[in-house]
């Protein structure tokens, strides 16, 4: 397979991953802001955050108001951060590995690119925000849909799949970094409401607050809830799912390569990070470094497993 | 001027091709037909067929319009012309092989030496050099006009990189989804081989020095070029590899192209690029889009370049006009289609009755393609014919006049029912060393407005399925 295909298929999924992942957090602020009006402004600041786009927001708007981080957010062609700039993105790269790709997946693609950028093309109003966010969502799942029901399971499938699981740990990895204080012991009045509703929306910005009900029924802590991100490895968006899914990837594909590669050391150190740690030991070295650290390393992996298989020239 | 419909002898009544489509037709209800044409567009638009207009920055990706009506020709008639297009293809390589060695076909006094040595489009670079097979030109797009019963002329030999075969799978597979029906009341032969095909026939051009079953590459300017999509789909569809310059490399006296176990060497490439940017060593050095050195391994055999370099001269306008002379003196047969008439206007006698005229007449340009910068006598205002009139005398070497010919037509289905417009035909030809393989069919372009005589897609023009059928 070609370096730049690979690229493409990695990077396809990453964008795909991502436009999911901004529509949750869109989702997310927009429950607090119809809530508890009065305090969204922290909640919006902090998921610009968390996509790396506060300053960019700031220097275009003057005031922090739900409609113009939903736009930004969403619909915005100047913000690389947009559903609609990540989607093109997606589209783009899904055309770079055409040859790789089914003709269901890359249909799907196209046709997600297609309804979402119609369907964002103009101004979205307040009552038709859940049917967008919806639209994006499953649009992107029908793309994995078909990637799962139709591609060959060969290097091809694995390139994209890393693509997936490295954006995905970032994103989880990023809302515990902007998020990390509400997750402190120490600032736990436990039990009080406004905790309950912070922690439900860390949760819900990953779209994991009903497996968490599912496994834990009501006992909602913060400790709790930072070990399922982290450390639970049945969790699909937990840290430790994704280093592991994305470590018997690298095997596979080193094993048909017959090739050991420095990205596969990589993840291996970053899986000791996790792997048999507690979450207690975590908050005693500090819940903020560790996450910093993770998301360091991620940054790293993704870029060295770029040189190992030769995606660029 | 009356012009030969295809589809129709007479107000209801349908040539014998026809006939069954006509009973088909008069039997669906216009709105049904309405209907199936939006999900033929929806089909089109998802699949991502769609073209970039250059210089229309909102119109970012096109479709090119669909008409449902196909055009059917008939297995006779298909004989006919195929029997013509291979003479013609046969006599374009031996015709490449000879100017780029001896040139016996100007020491005979049959072409005028200065043609070839002032041609742009000649590579003194392929001098002496004879490509892996002796195959010049492994992909020709013929075009076709039709002006008669059994009258067809050759419009262009395209021998460079002819596009639009993906249009002709896709609006195949359209078809067969939209109206599964009419290909079993119809025994209309297949295309869907084409990929295949290519393949094969690419491969037994493979070069000396490949050992091994040969490994093939598309090599595409990008993924902003306007043909992307089918540089991808041919890719795909042959099992080949799309590569970009950047993606390949010269390693040990081979092309080789980046992978992700590192550098791998490829024996035939199919290019999607011109010439002039195939290499920055050898030819144009500002090129970002080829490959420095691969016309070195080319000449040592380690390569195969398909079209070759250089074949562009055999699809230039001012040699079109020796075509007939050409197939003569290498086939010893008078040609089996017919040339359009075409004055020279770098011979003053020719250019004089140009401009006395030109109001009759189509002037293209001689390097030109894609219907830019041509005009078009009959349809151009006064204003125009002027400033053709002044571009014409600056420069005459660079442009030919045709007369304006009286295209046939085939119906498209138009919110009123059926209703004539013109079209052409590219079939495409596969060469290999020692056969050659014609598509039945191939891609019908239709001028959409009506009494437009102007097929290019880049100028509006759509395209239709095209049958040709079983004998």
């Amino acid at each position: 397979m070609l370096g730049k295909t690979a690229g493409g298929l990695f990077w396809m999924s990453r964008y795909l991953e991502r436009s999911k992942n901004i529509a949750r957090l869109v989702d997310a602020g927009f429950r607090i802001a119809l809530t508890r009006a009065q305090s969204s402004e922290k909640d919006w600041e902090s998921i610009l955050a968390t996509t790396g786009t506060a300053e960019a927001y700031h220097e275009r708007y003057d005031n922090l108001d739900s409609g113009k981080v939903i736009d930004f957010m969403l619909r915005d062609t100047a913000n690389p951060f947009s559903v609609i700039s990540v989607m093109k993105n997606a589209r783009q790269n899904a055309r770079l590995s055409r040859t790789a790709l089914t003709r269901d997946v890359w249909e799907a693609v196209n046709e997600a690119w297609l309804l979402i950028r119609k369907r964002l093309d103009k101004p979205i109003a307040e009552t038709d925000l859940p049917a967008v966010l919806g639209l994006i969502k499953r649009q992107t799942m029908q793309v994995q849909g078909a990637f799962h029901a139709t591609m060959l399971r060969n290097d091809i499938y694995d390139f994209a799949r890393l693509g997936t699981f490295v954006e995905r740990a970032d994103n989880t990895a990023r809302i515990l970094d902007v998020k990390y204080y509400v997750l402190l012991p120490s600032a736990a009045s436990v039990g009080s409401p406004l905790d309950n509703m912070q922690w439900e929306n860390v949760l819900r910005s990953v779209s994991a607050e009903q497996a968490y009900r599912w496994l834990h029924q009501d006992e909602i802590t913060s400790s709790g809830i930072a070990h399922f991100l982290i450390l639970d490895s049945c969790l699909p968006q937990s840290l430790i799912f994704c280093v592991k899914e994305i470590d018997g990837i690298l095997w596979r594909i080193n094993d048909h390569y017959g090739a050991d590669l420095p990205s596969s050391q990589l993840n291996k150190e970053l899986l000791a990070c996790l792997d048999g740690k507690s979450i207690s030991e975590i908050f005693e070295g500090g819940l903020h470094e560790f996450i910093i650290d993770f998301l360091a390393r991620n940054n790293a992996l993704a870029a060295q497993i770029e040189t190992d298989y030769r995606f660029w020239a | 001027m009356e012009f030969f419909d295809e589809m129709y002898a007479g107000e209801g009544d349908p040539r014998a091709a026809y006939s069954s489509y006509h009973d088909w037709f008069s039997s669906q209800k216009p709105k049904a037909l309405k209907q199936k044409m939006r999900e033929a567009e929806a089909v089109f638009r998802r699949t991502g067929i769609t073209f970039n207009v250059y210089g229309q920055k909102d119109a970012e990706e096109r479709l090119i319009p669909f008409d449902i009506v196909p055009r059917i020709i008939a297995a006779d008639e298909w004989a006919k012309v195929s029997r013509g297009i291979e003479q013609r293809v046969k006599a374009l390589n031996a015709f490449l092989h000879d100017i780029y060695h001896r040139q016996e076909i100007v020491r005979a006094g049959r072409l005028p030496a200065a043609l070839i040595e002032n041609n742009e489009a000649f590579l003194q670079q392929m001098i002496g050099v004879t490509p892996p097979g002796g195959v010049y030109t492994h992909i020709v797009g013929t075009d076709l006009v039709r002006t008669d019963k059994d009258e067809f002329y050759v419009l262009e030999d395209n021998a460079r990189t002819p596009s639009g075969v993906s249009y002709m799978l896709e609006n195949r597979e359209t078809m067969l989804q939209m109206f599964p029906e009419l290909f079993a009341a119809n025994k209309v032969q297949r295309v869907s081989n084409y990929p295949h095909s290519l393949r094969r026939s690419l491969s037994k051009c493979a070069p000396n020095l490949c050992e091994d079953k040969p490994v093939l590459a598309v090599l595409t300017p990008g993924i902003h070029n306007s043909a992307y999509f089918e540089h991808a789909f041919l890719a795909e569809q042959m099992g080949a590899e799309l590569v970009e310059g950047h993606d390949l490399k010269i390693k040990d006296g081979r092309v080789c192209m980046r992978t992700t176990q590192g550098y791998k060497k490829i024996d035939v490439i199919y290019r999607r690029i011109d010439d002039d940017y195939l290499d920055p060593l050898n030819f144009d050095p500002n090129s970002m889009l080829g490959v420095p050195g691969i016309f070195d391994i080319y000449r040592a055999g380690g390569i195969t370049i398909a079209n070759a370099p250089g074949a562009g001269i055999a699809d230039d306008k001012a040699i079109y006009s020796y075509m007939p002379d050409i197939i003569e003196f290498y086939t010893g047969e008078p040609a089996l289609l017919k040339n359009v008439e075409t004055w020279r206007c770098s011979e003053p006698q020719s250019l004089k009755y140009v401009l006395d005229n030109l109001k009759y007449l189509v002037v293209k340009e001689v390097h030109g393609s894609g219907g830019y910068g041509m005009l078009i006598g009959p349809a151009a205002n006064k204003k125009e014919l002027s400033d053709f009139e002044a571009k014409l005398k600056a420069d005459p070497s660079n442009y030919i006049a045709q007369p304006t010919l009286a295209l046939s037509t085939t119906p498209v289905f138009t919110k009123s029912g059926l209703s004539p417009r013109h079209v052409d035909l590219r079939p495409f030809v596969l060469v290999a060393p020692d056969h050659i393989e014609i598509t039945p069919g191939g891609l019908t372009r239709v001028a959409m407005e009506k009494g437009s005589l102007v097929v290019n897609s880049s100028q509006g023009g759509g395209t239709k399925d095209t049958w040709v059928l079983e004998a």
